[in-house]
C-alpha cells in the first residue's frame, strides 16, 4: 500500500505541517498585527512537501548549517509560489509579513525534522510506521491541545486590556498598544475598583474562601483522624456515606435551603454562605484527609499511647505534622472550591456590599457595561486561583488526584 | 487476671468509641443540617403548592392615620387605623393589635366598640380571623387634653403593634401531587430529559477521550513538560465564571474573535450565534440534517473546562505503569499501537470506568456552566437548570423541587450502581 512508504509519509507530514502552520500563523497575525490576512492552501502545502521530501533525501546531512539553509530556502520558496503576496493582502509587503513568513517556516521545518526523523523513503516496516504516524499525531496533538487551552484565557487577558472604540473598530485585533500609558492600559481595571466596588468583591471572597478553609480543616483532621484510626460502630458505613453525600448536587439543596435560610433571616448574609460552604467541602476534606492518615503508620500512634499522650495531643503533635502536604493541598483544594463557587453566592446574595467575585462579575453580565469590564472582573477573579495555582501545584495536583472528581 | 484483661480492653474500646464520636460528632451534625436535612425538605416542598412568594410570611399591615389637628388643648380628631392582610392566599388567625395611647390625649369615641377596649392606657382590638386580602379600618374620636407635654404625647408617635397566628406553609400539613403532575405532562420534560442524557454521555465521555488523549501525550517526557501540564489544568482550576464568560465573548456573533475569523476567513458569511442558535441545517443528498449547535457548544465547553481531570488520574495511573513491561514489549517487537492495545489500557480500564461513572454522575449534575453559557436557552435545558428555571424564574418552588426530587432519584440509581462497582475498582 502506498501510506506504508517512506515518501508518501513525508509527503504528508511536509503537508499537514505546512498547512497546518500556515493557519496558525495567519490567525497569531490577524490578532497580533490587525490587519486583514487570508489563509493561502495550495501554496503552503507544496512548500511544506517539498521541503519534507529534500529533508528525507538529505537527513544524512544535517547540521546546524543545514537547518538554517533551509529555513532561508524554504522563505524563498513561499514568496515564489505565492508570488510575493503569502497572506494574499494584494497590497506591498510589510516587515510584519515578512517576520510571519520566517516564524512559519522556522516551525514547519522543526515539525517536520522533528516527526520525520530515521524516516527513510522506501516501505517502512510496521513498527517504524506506526512510531511515525503516532509521532505526527503526537506533535499535532500536543500543540492544538496547548492552544485550545490557552486561547480563552489569551482573549479574556487581552480583551479587558482594550477599550471601547478599538473593539467594536475591529474585534479581532487584539494586540497591546505599547505606546498607551498604564492608566489607559488598565482602564477596565481601574473602572472596576473605583466605581464597581470590586475592592469588597475581592474582599468578600478572600474572607468567605479563607474562613472555608479553616473551618473545614477543624471538622475535617479531627474527623478524618477518628475514621481513620479509631475503632467504631458503624464505622464503615460512615465511611461509606462520606462519599455518597459528596455526590449530592448542590442543585437539590439549593431549594430548601433559600426557603429555610428565607426565613431565619440566613439568605442575604455571608454567614448563610459559610454554613453552606465548609458543609459541601467537609466531605471532600475527609474523604482525602482520611485516605492520607490510612497511609501512615499505625506504630507511631500506639508509641505516642505508651508514652502517654492523648488522641488529642496525638492529632496535634503527630498526626498534623506529618501530614502536612495533605493538609496543605486539602487546604487549597477548598480555597479552590469556595473561590470559584457559583451557585450559593448568586442565590444568596442580594446586597452589593456582601457580593463574592462569582456573584459581582455575573452583575456585570448586562448590554449597559462594556465586554472589557465583564473580563477585566473575570481576570480578577482568575488571577488569585492561578497564582496560588502555579506557585504550590505540586501540593494542588495532588490534591485534585485524591478528591478532584468534583466539580 | 484475664478476666482483669478482657475488662481493661473492653474499657478502652469503650473509652475509644466515646473519643471517636466525639471527633467525629460535629462534622456529622452540620453536614446533616445542611445536606441531609434540606435533601429531606426538598421531598417535602415538592408536595407543597408553594411559590417564590410565600417565603415571605403573611403579616398584618397596619397604617395609622391622624385626620384633624391636635395642636391645643381641646381638639378633637380622628385616629383612623387601616389594616390589611397582605397575604393573597393565607388567613390570618386570633388577630389583636394593640396601640399606646399617650396620657395627652381622651378618647372620646370608639367607633367599633365591639372589638376594640382601652386598658390602661392601651388600645386592645380582637379582630379574630382575618381572612386573605381582607381590610378593615378602625376609627377613634379623640381630644387633646392638658397633660399633654412634649411630642411624645402625640399618638402617632406610637406604632400600633400586631400579634396574630399564621399557617406558616413551610410547616403545615397542606399537600398535593400538582408539582409532579405538572412536571410530567409538560411536553417539554421528556425534551429536557433527553438533552439531558445527550449532555451527560458525550460531555463525559468527551472529556474522557480528550483526556485519555492528553496523558498519552504528556506521558512521553520531553523539555518542559511539567509547566504544559500545569496549563493543561487551567479549564479546570480557574473560576467557572471566568472562563464561562470569556467562552461567551469569543462566541459572540457580533465581537466575537472565532466569528469575525472565520468571516474574515470567507468560511462563513454571516456571523452564527454559537450560543443562541438551536439548530443549524445542513442539505446532505437533499436531506435536511439538523445539527444542535448550541446544545454542542455547551458540551465542547463541558469537554474543555473537564478534560483535564480525567487527564490528570490517567497520567498518574499510567506513571505508575511499571517500565520493564514496555521494554519487554519493545524487545519481543511489539508495536506502539500494540503496546497501548495490550499494556496500557488494560491497566488504565480500571480508572476510566470509575472515571466515567463519576464523572457521569457529575455532568449530570451540572448547572453552572449551562445556566452561564446560555441560561438553559436554545435547547440547552437540562435537569438541573430546568430546576432554577421552575424555582426561580417562573416562581413556582413545588415545581422546582419537584424536578430537584427527580433529578435526585436518578442519581441515586447510579450511585447505587457506582458503589456496586467501586467495591471492585476504586481510585
Amino acid at each position: 500500500m502506498f501510506w506504508k512508504y517512506g515518501l508518501f509519509c513525508s509527503i504528508l507530514t511536509g503537508s499537514i505541517w505546512g498547512l497546518f502552520w500556515q493557519i496558525i500563523c495567519t490567525m497569531i497575525g490577524i490578532l497580533t498585527i490587525g490587519e486583514k490576512l487570508y489563509v493561502n492552501v495550495v501554496p503552503f502545502l507544496i512548500v511544506g512537501s517539498l521541503i519534507s521530501v529534500i529533508y528525507v533525501f538529505l537527513q544524512n546531512k544535517i547540521s546546524i548549517k543545514f537547518h538554517l539553509l533551509s529555513i532561508i530556502f524554504m522563505v524563498l520558496l513561499i514568496y515564489s509560489f505565492t508570488f510575493g503576496d503569502p497572506f494574499l493582502q494584494k497590497k506591498t509587503n510589510s516587515i510584519s509579513t515578512f517576520l510571519l513568513v520566517v516564524i512559519n517556516s522556522f516551525f514547519t521545518w522543526i515539525s517536520i525534522y522533528l516527526s520525520l526523523k530515521q524516516i527513510n523513503i522506501g516501505k517502512l516496516s510496521r513498527y517504524n510506521l506506526e512510531k511515525f504516524y503516532l509521532r505526527l499525531l503526537w506533535g499535532l496533538g500536543l500543540i492544538i491541545l496547548i492552544l485550545i487551552t490557552l486561547l480563552p484565557f489569551y482573549i479574556m487577558i487581552m480583551t479587558s486590556l482594550k477599550n471601547q472604540q478599538s473593539l467594536i473598530l475591529n474585534p479581532l485585533d487584539l494586540s497591546l498598544n505599547s505606546t498607551s500609558d498604564l492608566n489607559v492600559l488598565f482602564s477596565s481595571y481601574i473602572e472596576l475598583f473605583t466605581n464597581f466596588n470590586f475592592h469588597i468583591f475581592l474582599f468578600n471572597s478572600f474572607l468567605v474562601s479563607i474562613i472555608t478553609v479553616f473551618v473545614t480543616l477543624f471538622f475535617s483532621i479531627p474527623g478524618a483522624y477518628a475514621l481513620s484510626r479509631l475503632r467504631f460502630p458503624a464505622k464503615e458505613w460512615f465511611s461509606g456515606s462520606v462519599i455518597l453525600i459528596y455526590l449530592i448536587p448542590s442543585i437539590v439543596l439549593v431549594i430548601p435551603l433559600y426557603a429555610v435560610f428565607s426565613q431565619l433571616g440566613l439568605r442575604n448574609s455571608l454567614f448563610g454562605l459559610l454554613i453552606v460552604y465548609p458543609a459541601t467541602t467537609i466531605p471532600v476534606a475527609l474523604y482525602m484527609l482520611r485516605g492520607y492518615f490510612n497511609s501512615l503508620s499505625k506504630e507511631i500512634d500506639d508509641a505516642a499511647i505508651m508514652d502517654g499522650l492523648s488522641r488529642f495531643q496525638i492529632i496535634i503533635k503527630i498526626a498534623m505534622p506529618l501530614s502536612k502536604p495533605a493538609i496543605v493541598s486539602v487546604a487549597l483544594y477548598v480555597f479552590m472550591i469556595a473561590w470559584n463557587e457559583f451557585l450559593f453566592a448568586f442565590m444568596f446574595l442580594d446586597d452589593t456590599d456582601l457580593f463574592t467575585l462569582s456573584r459581582g462579575i455575573v452583575s456585570l453580565n448586562s448590554s449597559e457595561i462594556p465586554q472589557q469590564h465583564l473580563m477585566a472582573g473575570a481576570v480578577i477573579a482568575t488571577l488569585p486561583v492561578m497564582v496560588i495555582f502555579l506557585y504550590l501545584e505540586k501540593f494542588l495536583i495532588s490534591g485534585l488526584s485524591s478528591g478532584g472528581v468534583k466539580g | 487476671m484475664k478476666k482483669n484483661i478482657q475488662y481493661k480492653s473492653s474499657e478502652l474500646l469503650r473509652k475509644e468509641k466515646k473519643l471517636a464520636l466525639l471527633l467525629i460528632l460535629p462534622t456529622i451534625c452540620l453536614v446533616l443540617s445542611i445536606v441531609l436535612i434540606p435533601l429531606i425538605a426538598n421531598f417535602w416542598i415538592s408536595f407543597k403548592p408553594i411559590s417564590l412568594g410565600d417565603l415571605r410570611p403573611p403579616t398584618l399591615i397596619i397604617k395609622e392615620n391622624i385626620r384633624g389637628k391636635l395642636s391645643k388643648s381641646g381638639e378633637i380628631a380622628k385616629i383612623h387605623y387601616r389594616y390589611r392582610n397582605s397575604s393573597t392566599k393565607y388567613d390570618l388567625n386570633e388577630v389583636i393589635f394593640t396601640d399606646f395611647i399617650p396620657k395627652g390625649i381622651d378618647i372620646r369615641e370608639i367607633k367599633q366598640d365591639t372589638i376594640c377596649s382601652v386598658e390602661s392606657n392601651k388600645l386592645i382590638c380582637t379582630l379574630g380571623k382575618l381572612k386573605a386580602k381582607s381590610s378593615g379600618k378602625i376609627i377613634l374620636e379623640v381630644s387633646r387634653n392638658d397633660s399633654w407635654v412634649n411630642i411624645d404625647d402625640n399618638p402617632k408617635k406610637h406604632k400600633p403593634i400586631a400579634s396574630f397566628t399564621t399557617t406558616n406553609i413551610l410547616t403545615s400539613f397542606d399537600f398535593t401531587l400538582e408539582n409532579f403532575k405538572k412536571i410530567f405532562s409538560a411536553n417539554e420534560f421528556w425534551q429536557v430529559l433527553k438533552i439531558t442524557i445527550y449532555y451527560t454521555v458525550f460531555g463525559t465521555a468527551g472529556a474522557l477521550l480528550l483526556g485519555l488523549f492528553a496523558a498519552q501525550i504528556l506521558q512521553k517526557s520531553f523539555k518542559g513538560r511539567p509547566i504544559i501540564r500545569g496549563l493543561l489544568l487551567f479549564p479546570y482550576v480557574s473560576p467557572v465564571i471566568a472562563v464561562a464568560f470569556a467562552w461567551v465573548i469569543l462566541f459572540d456573533p457580533f465581537s466575537g474573535v472565532v466569528n469575525s475569523m472565520l468571516i474574515q476567513m470567507e468560511v462563513i458569511e454571516k456571523p452564527i450565534n454559537f450560543f443562541g442558535q438551536k439548530f443549524v441545517s445542513f442539505y446532505f443528498f437533499g436531506f435536511e440534517l439538523k445539527f444542535p449547535l448550541a446544545l454542542s457548544m455547551v458540551i465542547i465547553f463541558e469537554i474543555w473546562r473537564y478534560f483535564p481531570l480525567s487527564f490528570l488520574f490517567i497520567l498518574a495511573k499510567m506513571q505508575s505503569i511499571p517500565e520493564d513491561i514496555y521494554e519487554a514489549a519493545e524487545i519481543d517487537g511489539a508495536t506502539p499501537l500494540q503496546q497501548f492495545y495490550f499494556l496500557s489500557l488494560p491497566f488504565l480500564i480500571g480508572i476510566i470506568a470509575t472515571l466515567f461513572l463519576l464523572r457521569f454522575i457529575w455532568t449530570f449534575n451540572k448547572f453552572d456552566d449551562i445556566f452561564l453559557l446560555t441560561g438553559g436557552n436554545a435547547g440547552t435545558r437540562t435537569l438541573t437548570v430546568n430546576v432554577y428555571e421552575q424555582a426561580f424564574a417562573i416562581s413556582n418552588l413545588g415545581a422546582g423541587a419537584a424536578v430537584a426530587v427527580i433529578i435526585f432519584l436518578i442519581l441515586l440509581i447510579f450511585s447505587i450502581f457506582f458503589i456496586k462497582y467501586s467495591k471492585k475498582e476504586t481510585i
